[in-house]
């Protein structure tokens, strides 16, 4: 049968504080000009995009940006894994779990756990580019 | 002060519908199915009820069954019609676009031998008449189509499919949940034979509605226990809805054509500022055959729950449309089925005004939009 594949729209959405504030307020937005890395993750036809620049000092990101076609949760994924990964090293940068930033938003609705996912498979991303580069 | 628009979703009960109800809440409590004084009191004031719902779609009051609202009435109808026509066949039509309350009771159908075929859509979401007529076969018992698509307006030509429909011999019914105050509704001569409503579009209260069945044809019952409804439906009568639903109804219509014409200018001056204000946005459906009542933008580059939110913050109160879908939980099947590209799936508003809404409101709203838009565009990695 051809009907429409009907998936739960109940949008319980009960964003914490600290996510609306990184979304309304995001950190670390933009392009990094002199960037050692660039990728992308996501795409508009899934409703979530991100694309992430990065710059590395001695095995340091010294700099980590973003750009964002996404919902508010996506945007305030991406700003707080920003801010927590910059000054990591490399090593800890990959090792660095979206487990955290759910964590540190004091939570997550169920259905934008995606996103912190989302977000930390494009720091993987930009990293793996980078490294690929050296 | 907040700004509502959201009026599709649901409205704000009027007071005076709230005044009718009251002593249907607190004094005149009585079971409208109790043979004593009180309960038979309550009995004439139901009867009352059906007989001025049923005058407002030129209908015979025992077509007319009071439920919980039009979800109920739409799980009502499809699967009673089709449940107790089997005799006749086992074939559905539905339209791509009609509420989940149709199409997940279609869809449950499936599980249980029927056949469910979609019936396409134009890119203005307007019934594909000719498809229609293709898809009509003699086993085909009902065909289910919206009188007013929820996200973008859309007004179906009824009369029309109706007349296929029965030439096919087959029954048709509508959702006229978005339809109410927006047509008028002379169900027998628009040749509906099914139709399911709710009361708390039209600043009624929640929890009420009301489907049509022509009392010709065969419907079984979902609901069973007591003999309320004559038996199409158990459970205590909500008179203190009922009575709701009865004066809010009346009331819309009462005040129809003052209230079209100002959601209408609202309306269609909300689309002239936002044109001017906000680059790269795009209308959804067009704006002939459409409620008047119904704004539904695509903002290009920018993702609409992102937007949604942000006004949110900002105290206006807007809808990103039904959730679902092939490809993910946001984006719309109903934008999809009028032929919108996947990549324009995820970046539409819902607008829909009501009549507490001014002109004032609307000036914020395109102000907050033009400052909320350029912001979420600041950072988009979408390349104009």
């Amino acid at each position: 049968m051809a009907l429409l594949r009907l998936k739960n729209n109940n949008m319980a959405l009960n964003y914490t504080k600290k996510t609306l504030e990184h979304f309304l307020h995001p950190k670390n937005i933009g392009e990094i000009e002199d960037a050692d890395a660039v990728a992308e993750v996501g795409n508009m036809v899934c409703g979530d995009q991100l694309s992430f620049s990065i710059k590395v000092e001695k095995g340091i990101i010294t700099d980590l940006k973003f750009l964002s076609f996404g919902c508010a949760s996506n945007i305030a994924t991406a700003s707080i894994m920003t801010e927590k990964v910059k000054g990591m090293t490399i090593l800890e940068a990959k090792a660095f779990n979206w487990q955290e930033i759910v964590d540190d938003l004091g939570g997550l609705p169920k259905q934008k756990i995606h996103c912190s996912i989302l977000a930390v498979e494009g720091l993987k991303k930009v990293i793996a580019e980078y490294e690929k580069k050296q | 002060m907040p700004i509502y628009l959201d009026n599709a979703a649901t409205t704000r009960l009027d007071q005076s519908v709230l005044e009718a109800m009251t002593p249907y809440l607190t004094s005149e409590y009585a079971n409208a199915s109790a043979i004593y004084a009180p309960g038979q009191k309550n009995n004439l004031v139901l009867e009352d009820c059906r007989q001025r719902v049923a005058a407002q779609f030129k209908v015979a009051p025992q077509g007319i069954i009071f439920t919980s609202g039009a979800s109920e009435s739409n799980n009502l109808i499809i699967k009673g019609v089709m449940f107790a026509n089997q005799a006749k066949g086992k074939h559905l039509l539905i339209s791509a676009i009609e509420h989940p309350s149709v199409l997940r009771t279609a869809q449950q159908l499936t599980t249980h031998g029927f056949e469910v075929e979609l019936i396409p859509v134009d890119n203005k979401g307007l019934l594909d008449l000719e498809a229609l007529k293709k898809m009509l076969r003699p086993d085909t018992v009902l065909v289910s189509v919206m009188a007013v698509n929820n996200e973008i307006g859309t007004i179906q030509n009824l009369a029309a499919i109706a007349e296929i429909v029965h030439a096919a011999g087959a029954y048709f019914h509508s959702d006229i949940v978005q339809a109410i105050p927006y047509l008028d509704l002379d169900l027998p001569s628009l040749g509906i034979d099914f139709a399911s409503l709710s009361a708390h579009k039209f600043y009624g209260p929640k929890g009420v509605g009301a489907a049509y069945l022509n009392p010709a044809l065969k419907v079984e019952t979902l609901i069973t226990g007591g003999e309320q409804e004559s038996h199409h439906r158990a459970g205590t009568y909500n008179l203190p809805g009922i009575v709701g639903l009865t004066t809010a109804l009346e009331l819309v219509y009462n005040e129809r054509t003052a209230y079209l014409k100002k959601v209408k200018d609202l309306r269609d001056y909300f689309w002239q500022s936002l044109k001017a204000e906000i680059p790269e946005v795009v209308l959804n459906g067009d704006l002939e055959n459409r409620s008047p009542n119904n704004l539904n933008v695509l903002f290009r580059r920018v993702e609409g729950e992102a937007i949604l939110i942000d006004l949110s913050e900002k105290g206006i109160f807007v809808s990103t449309g039904s959730a679902c879908s092939a490809h993910n939980l946001k984006s719309s099947y109903v934008l999809s089925a009028i032929g919108r590209h996947d990549e324009d799936l995820n970046s539409n508003i819902r607008f829909t005004l009501g009549r507490y809404n001014t002109r004032m409101e609307i000036d914020k709203t395109v102000e907050a939009i033009s400052q909320t838009v350029a912001r979420l565009r600041g950072f988009t990695p979408i390349k104009k």
